[in-house]
């Protein structure tokens, strides 16, 4: 897993936003656009572009987008 | 002889249940055995199936393993079965899956668990005439169906399929006075609800929305199922009956 390539990613689950925004650094869960939806999906991109189980508590433990990086990274 | 009266026994009744390896298929399985039936079981895990059995009074009950999304696997279960009084399809899965990222996959995935392998099984049992007159055919569907939430809109779909089926599956059936009724539950604690994403403490925290302020357990689904499949509910066909806990529709 690479970390550029992820915050790409992570990036495309948002419609609203602008992809500049999210980065590394990004504390994602206090974005405008952010709602259980984009969980969802993060859920989704997780285990189909990374074949990792997350769940939504797990999303919720995190603050910025490397943190759900080391999380997707480690499961 | 008052203290005999009993209208729901299923005493000398043959029910086959699917998805009796676990779950809601588990309870209704072990419920109709201790109601006086015989109960022949089947699902994917021969050893669950085998743990269902082991729960059951002293019967001829049996399991027969069988994967029922193959087609192999329907006519092996329906070669096998005696002519049957009840029949209750529980077999199916859950998914969650924001709309925008359901694939072929997922559809395949639930709509074939949900709604193909179970019309497919039910029209293999009737073309090969293994269904007494007068027996009651349950689906388990889910107030999914009609309430809808996020990330579920595959799983909502293959219960409202299935709903939709029944109900002229109990027209065409009507003449032979077999009777095909749905049980739609609000949520239910299975291992099918801890999934793609959801925790325990969630699922704690969201059953206190509830005016019973609990989910439901499988035996609670059961005993809708026992009514269902007796003679008590001689009068009752093409029917969807919603057990929820009181939670409200959407």
């Amino acid at each position: 897993m690479e970390l550029n390539e992820f915050v790409a990613n992570l990036a495309e689950q948002f419609d609203d936003t602008d992809a500049s925004v999210i980065t590394k650094d990004c504390h994602f869960r206090e974005l405008e656009e952010y709602s259980s939806l984009v969980g969802m999906s993060i859920i989704a991109m997780a285990k189909t572009q990374y074949g990792k189980s997350i769940s939504g508590a797990d999303i919720r433990s995190c603050t910025t987008v490397e943190d759900l990086f080391n999380l997707v990274s480690n499961k | 002889m008052v203290e005999h009266f009993n209208p729901f026994t299923l005493a000398s009744k043959q029910i086959l249940v699917t998805g009796a390896s676990s779950g809601i298929g588990k309870a209704i399985a072990i419920a109709c055995a201790m109601m006086g039936a015989t109960v022949i079981v089947t699902g994917r895990n021969e050893e669950r199936l085998a743990e269902t059995l082991s729960r059951m009074p002293i019967g001829d009950h049996r399991a027969i393993s069988a994967d029922l999304t193959k087609p192999e696997d329907i006519d092996r279960l329906v070669e096998n079965i005696p002519k049957l009084d009840g029949f209750v399809q529980c077999a199916g899965v859950g998914s969650r899956v924001a709309c925008k990222d359901i694939t072929q996959k997922a559809v395949d995935y639930t709509m074939n668990a949900n709604f193909e392998s179970p019309v497919l099984l039910q029209a293999a049992i009737l073309k090969n005439k293994k269904i007494n007159k007068a027996a009651s055919i349950v689906y388990l569907s889910s107030i999914a169906a009609w309430s809808p939430s996020m990330g579920n809109a595959i799983y909502s779909a293959s219960k409202g399929a299935i709903i939709s089926y029944a109900q002229c599956l109990a027209q065409e059936l009507a003449s032979r006075l077999i009777r095909v009724n749905c049980i739609c539950p609000a949520m239910v604690w299975t291992d099918l609800v801890l999934q793609d994403g959801v925790t325990r403490d969630d699922l704690l925290e969201d059953e206190k929305r509830y005016p019973l302020k609990r989910y439901g357990t499988p035996e609670d689904i059961a005993n809708l199922a026992i009514y269902m499949l007796s003679d008590a509910s001689s009068w009752m066909t093409g029917s969807s009956i919603e057990i929820s806990g009181g939670i409200i529709k959407l």
